[in-house]
């Protein structure tokens, strides 16, 4: 376990490294997601006032759009150079190279997040922060939820010329109830009366999705990636 | 539980093996046997399925029909131990270029494994003569630089089986001076390599035994002259006629003859 984890930490690590040097994830998923909710502002604010009930919508369109986005771009990098076969050749539990390319994207779409979060409270006027707590729960819930099934599609499609297009293809419909229990558990929290025995029971449905997705996807990478 | 260590062997030997993407057929019934302290040349034109046959042995591809077998395991119950006893250097060089070429190496040796990485990419860097770049992104290094940080990746952690796809691509006269002693004294330490290469004069002279792979199907080329000329004289001869010094199916020297149509 102690190796597992070690591989995953060397793969965060190196994902990073090469972030940290190129920002091309990171300042393409950020300019896509502030760009939505702009639009999102234009159509939905009227003279300074916010279609009720919008911005939770709003809030997990531009993280699904903008982590698809990432998502496509996730093993790109390793594909260049072929740099996944030397990673698939290394002698490592290979779901450890997932979880890593998995925890890499999580700490990108959580700084996706942190903007579109705070620019939805500003241009739509949502009580966001009125539950800080429980909106980073569901936040982190929906996202590994999602960011889960997404990595392991992009390693799959990583081969086929035509992975851009197929990627939201596959991921929006196995995803769907993620996304419905992320803005749903959200709409509750930010309506005039928070509901949260309402948002508690999204973010346990969202549990159960992270705990099915997180297992198949660690169950079946092995298989996914060998030829 | 077995390591590394246990899953060694000293034979590779692969037996009728075929490999299908789709309906189309990339290997047909390839035998060959590969042994310690020897260095195969995998010649053939373009397209013969050379990448595909590197590919099943460094166990990135799984047969279609047939077996590969590294002494007593197989690519499924070697797994990962098995893995750290191989190394390949495919023509894509398999490297980061946003990573420094000392970053690249430490990574590679964390993956592997390896005790005092750093310590060991130094090494490694030394070697490739590349110490004063260490620190410098990939992205800035020529094919050649790349290519000899590439080969001191695919040899950080002392393979047993060595796979080397075009290892000549880029390297200017002195490293490929250096990458045929290199080959040597992989053949003194015991190590079986595969070489497939269209640089026919570069490993003239080098290799213990060279077999040609024709539209998937492997033949020795059991020829007489030069390394070139025997190329060129198995290339040419159509499938079927080729000279054989025993019975069809039987193994020469590990490559088993090509069937009479």
């Amino acid at each position: 376990m102690r190796r597992f984890l070690q591989v995953a930490w060397l793969v965060v690590r190196k994902d990073l490294r090469v972030e940290s040097r190129s920002k091309e994830m990171l300042f393409t998923t950020l300019f896509f997601a502030i760009s939505s909710v702009l639009v999102f502002s234009f159509g939905f604010v009227r003279a300074g006032q916010a279609v009720e009930g919008a911005a939770a919508g709003i809030l997990w369109i531009a993280i699904a759009f903008s982590g698809t986005l990432a998502l496509s771009r996730a093993f790109e990098r390793e594909r260049y150079h072929d740099a996944l076969q030397g990673l698939l050749l290394a002698p490592v539990d290979r779901p450890a190279i997932y979880l890593g390319k998995l925890i890499g994207l999580l700490l990108l779409l959580a700084v996706v997040e942190a903007v579109v979060v705070a620019l939805v409270t500003f241009l739509f006027g949502a009580p966001l922060f009125r539950h800080g707590w429980w909106l980073v729960l569901l936040l982190s819930l929906g996202t590994v939820g999602f960011a889960s099934v997404g990595t392991l599609f992009s390693a799959m499609l990583v081969r086929t010329r035509s992975r851009a297009v197929l990627l939201p293809v596959l991921l929006y419909p196995v995803t769907i109830p993620v996304l419905i229990a992320g803005v749903s558990g959200t709409a509750a929290l930010v309506q005039p009366e928070p509901d949260l025995a309402m948002t508690r029971l999204w973010a346990s449905l969202l549990v159960f999705f992270d705990t099915v997705f997180l297992t198949l996807a660690l169950w079946t990478f092995e298989p996914v990636m060998t030829e | 539980m077995t390591t590394s260590d246990e899953v060694d062997f000293e034979r590779v030997t692969v037996s009728d093996l075929s490999r299908f993407y789709g309906r189309r057929r990339a290997l047909s019934h390839v035998t060959l046997e590969c042994r310690a302290g020897e260095i195969i040349g995998l010649l053939g034109p373009n397209g013969a399925g050379k990448s595909t046959l590197l590919s099943v042995l460094a166990t990135l591809a799984e047969p279609s029909t047939g077996e590969v077998r590294y002494g007593r395991w197989t690519a499924r119950d070697g797994g990962a131990n098995l893995r750290a006893r191989i190394g390949f250097l495919s023509h894509d060089l398999q490297l980061y270029p946003e990573l420094s070429a000392c970053e690249n190496l430490e990574f590679f040796a964390g993956l592997y494994g390896l005790d005092r990485p750093e310590a060991r990419a130094h090494a490694a860097l030394m070697t490739a003569g590349l110490e004063d770049r260490a620190d410098d992104v990939v992205e800035g290094f020529s094919r050649g630089m790349r290519q000899r940080l590439a080969l001191e990746r695919t040899l950080l952690h002392t393979p047993r089986l060595v796979l080397f796809d075009e290892p000549f691509t880029g390297l200017d006269e002195a490293s490929c001076g250096a990458l045929v002693d290199r080959l040597r004294a992989l053949r003194a330490d015991g190590h079986i390599v595969v070489i497939a290469t269209h640089d026919l004069d570069m490993v003239d002279g080098v290799l213990d035994r060279e077999v040609l792979l024709r539209s998937g199907r492997l033949r020795s080329l059991d020829y007489e002259g030069t390394l070139r000329d025997r190329y060129r004289l198995g290339v040419a001869t159509p499938p079927g006629a080729v000279k054989r010094s025993r019975e069809a199916h039987d193994p020469v020297d590990g490559v088993e003859a090509e069937p009479l149509v």
